[in-house]
């Protein structure tokens, strides 16, 4: 067991993969010897090298499309795009080239790789530096999509990313960054599409992604104090869905808010509403509510950025608003 | 600046030649058949020929090696074919049948027989310039000499993709060699009305360090001896190359177009500089017979008609197959 911060453990999920698996390599910007513009790939190029781990020039689209060839030719890529809004530069290959053309071939080529990308808001970046993008991901058939909200699982998810074969976009909250946590010592795999229940209530279910998963745990302490019992889930990862879990816990409750990051506009939370009330509509008690960053551009001054992701006291009197209701 | 001269030596043994002959004859033929299937209304969609613009297929193809990766536009027919891939599974594509190279899930702008090394036909323009490049680094890092030959046209250069993929390829100096088909026209539009430069892709080499180079690209000896030169260099570890390759369609951009934008002059300019009797001629010259030759054409033309029949025998591809291949383990599922 040690003390390890959500970004030393991005550095140690990449190391474990790439010890025990040659073809895993790592490119991206100021990776490097820079270690990183976040520091979360400290002390990488110094284990495996500039071959294996390779500073690009400015250049997303070359950066995904080299990934892209790499991984239907026998390597296991890791890119980074430094600001998942940059994946807007190279969406193409994202979406058209990688997403597509396992099926479009007939199933002739894989794209064993991972897109690890800095996402969302919290550090007051402005608009451009700050926009969570996981609903951009979620609704493109082809992709995985994983979230991880602390760094056990940062090493656990980003194992299990690199040993998939299919292509996984891996976000990682940037304001979670400097967070800690105590991680097990040793080799850490760990299963996409597992959703986790972080706390058993009997009210109300709040299902949570990345960065808003410590705001709801925290929210749900607070609702406990005043008299309602919530289950928290961590859903982790956004394809695949672990909607077995989350149907479940829902049930059992009767009630599901969903505490989203991504602006409102078919952010993940509007499918899992849809799910909901396809497939368990008459276990529900009450509306299902969600609780998500409203739909604008993210504001740079910190009192506005404030204002904008769904914050703990939100998420407390969204929650008690409706359940008093 | 490198310009080809008039005397093009092509390959040093006569059954190569012959052999390269045949590939121009049947990728004409193909093409042939494949504009008169649309017009039939049997091949849906869309489809981009590559009538006019054989000597390149063919002058690559015969400079490459088995383990080579051809990266394709939407106008890749003759790339795939040229790799080797049979016919009929080209046009059993292209009508939507089940016996299609990709089982009728690509359709024709999206070719690919990663077993013939053809890894794929692109049709976003530009983007298959850096995937070129992600192949050239694995060969590069896996220690194999592998190369990657990626073609693409003259509209394809005024692209963010090109730009970042010709210097991403310089500063690595990946095994890859980039083909820019110069046929002078997009898709109705002439590139040069919206290009700052005279040769849309050589004047950029300099730019990225790469050496200027254009070639009659209606020769398809000219084109196999600067395709030999550049796939060795990326074979030695020497880096990337650019090669303009001079040519025309004769038809039209796609489908039905009948190309009416182009001057009727120009055209006719250019079909006297059909690579295919122009390189018939050669042979001819050379010492081929008018019969060895004939009997190749017939050849071709018995091929392109048995695999029309078993095209157009093929079945429709089965409700099996539309959720299937979206992940690798074959599924398409993204939930439990
Ligand atoms: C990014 C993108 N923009 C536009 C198009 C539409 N389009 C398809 S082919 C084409 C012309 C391309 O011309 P060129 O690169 O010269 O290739 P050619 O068709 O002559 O082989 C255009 C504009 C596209 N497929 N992709």
């Amino acid at each position: 067991m040690a003390q390890l911060t959500f970004r030393e453990a991005i550095a140690r999920g990449i190391a474990q993969e790439m010890r025990r698996d040659e073809s895993v390599v790592f490119l991206g910007e100021d990776i490097g010897a820079a270690g990183g513009v976040f520091k979360g790939t400290v002390g990488l190029l110094d284990e495996f090298g500039p071959v294996r781990v390779r500073d690009t020039p400015i250049s997303e689209q070359a950066i995904l499309g080299a990934a892209m060839g790499a991984a239907m030719t026998g390597l296991r890529p890791i890119a980074e795009i430094m600001f998942a809004d940059f994946f807007a530069v190279c969406w193409d290959i994202v979406v058209n080239e990688i997403a597509k053309s396992r099926y479009m071939t007939n199933g002739q080529v894989t794209f064993p790789l991972v897109i690890r990308s800095g996402n969302g808001g919290g550090l007051r970046f402005g608009a451009q530096h700050s926009q969570s993008v996981e609903n951009w991901a979620m609704m493109i058939p082809g992709l995985k999509v994983v979230v991880p909200s602390n760094a056990t699982d940062v090493i656990g998810l980003m194992a299990a990313s690199i040993r998939d074969d299919d292509p996984v976009i891996f976000l990682e909250a940037k304001a979670l960054y400097s967070t800690k946590m105590d991680v097990p010592d040793g080799e850490i795999v760990d299963t996409l599409g597992s959703a986790k229940v972080l706390r058993k209530g009997s009210d109300a279910t709040l299902v949570s992604l990345g960065y808003m998963v410590p705001r709801a745990l925290a929210a749900a302490e607070e609702l406990a104090a005043s008299g309602i019992d919530c289950t928290v889930i961590d859903v982790r990862s956004l394809v695949p869905l672990d909607t077995q879990t989350i149907l479940r816990e829902v049930s059992a409750t009767g009630r599901l808010f969903t505490v989203e990051e991504n602006p409102r506009l078919c952010g993940w939370g509007g499918e899992l509403s849809s799910i909901v009330s396809e497939e368990i509509f008459y276990d529900l008690d009450g509306p299902v509510v969600r609780i998500t960053t409203p739909h604008i551009p993210l504001p740079a001054a910190d009192a506005l950025e404030d204002m904008a992701i769904p914050s703990v006291e939100r998420v407390v009197t969204t929650v008690t608003k409706s359940m008093n209701s | 600046m490198t310009t080809t001269t008039a005397v093009s030596a092509g390959p040093t043994d006569f059954e190569t030649k012959l052999d390269m002959y045949k590939m121009q004859v049947a990728l004409r033929q193909f093409e042939t058949r494949a504009y008169d299937l649309f017009l039939e209304n049997l091949v849906k969609g869309t489809s981009h020929l590559s009538l006019g613009q054989e000597a390149i297929a063919a002058g690559f193809a015969t400079a490459m090696q088995k383990t080579d990766w051809t990266f394709a536009t939407y106008r890749g027919h003759a790339h795939t074919l040229a790799r080797g891939v049979p016919m009929t599974p080209v046009l059993a594509e292209l009508l939507g049948r089940s016996n299609g190279l990709m089982a009728g899930k690509g359709g024709s702008m999206h070719l690919t027989s990663v077993e013939h090394g053809v890894m794929g036909s692109y049709a976003i323009i530009g983007a298959h310039l850096p995937i070129a490049c992600g192949a050239a680094w694995s060969a590069q890092y896996r220690g194999t000499d592998q190369v990657a030959v990626c073609f693409f046209g003259d509209g394809s250069v005024n692209i963010g993709a090109f730009h970042e993929a010709l210097n991403f390829a310089a500063v690595w100096k990946l095994p890859v060699v980039f083909v820019c088909e110069n046929n002078l026209w997009m898709e109705y539009t002439r590139t040069s009305d919206v290009t700052a430069v005279a040769n849309p892709a050589a004047d950029r080499a300099a730019a990225y360090g790469l050496e200027s180079i254009i070639v009659d690209g209606n020769d398809a000896d000219a084109v196999y001896d600067v395709a030999s030169a550049a796939i060795a260099r990326a074979r030695a570890g020497e880096g990337p190359s650019m090669i303009e390759a001079t040519t025309y369609r004769h038809g039209g951009h796609s489908r039905a177009d009948p190309g009416k934008y182009r001057p009727d002059a120009e055209v006719a300019e250019w079909l006297a500089k059909d690579p295919l009797p122009r390189y018939r001629a050669r042979l001819l010259e050379s010492g081929a017979t008018e019969e060895q030759l004939s009997a190749i054409e017939a050849e071709v033309a018995a091929e392109v008609d048995l695999a029309t029949e078993e095209a157009k025998a093929g079945g429709v591809p089965g409700e099996d197959l539309l959720m299937k291949d979206v992940w690798a383990n074959g599924g398409s599922a993204w939930r439990n």
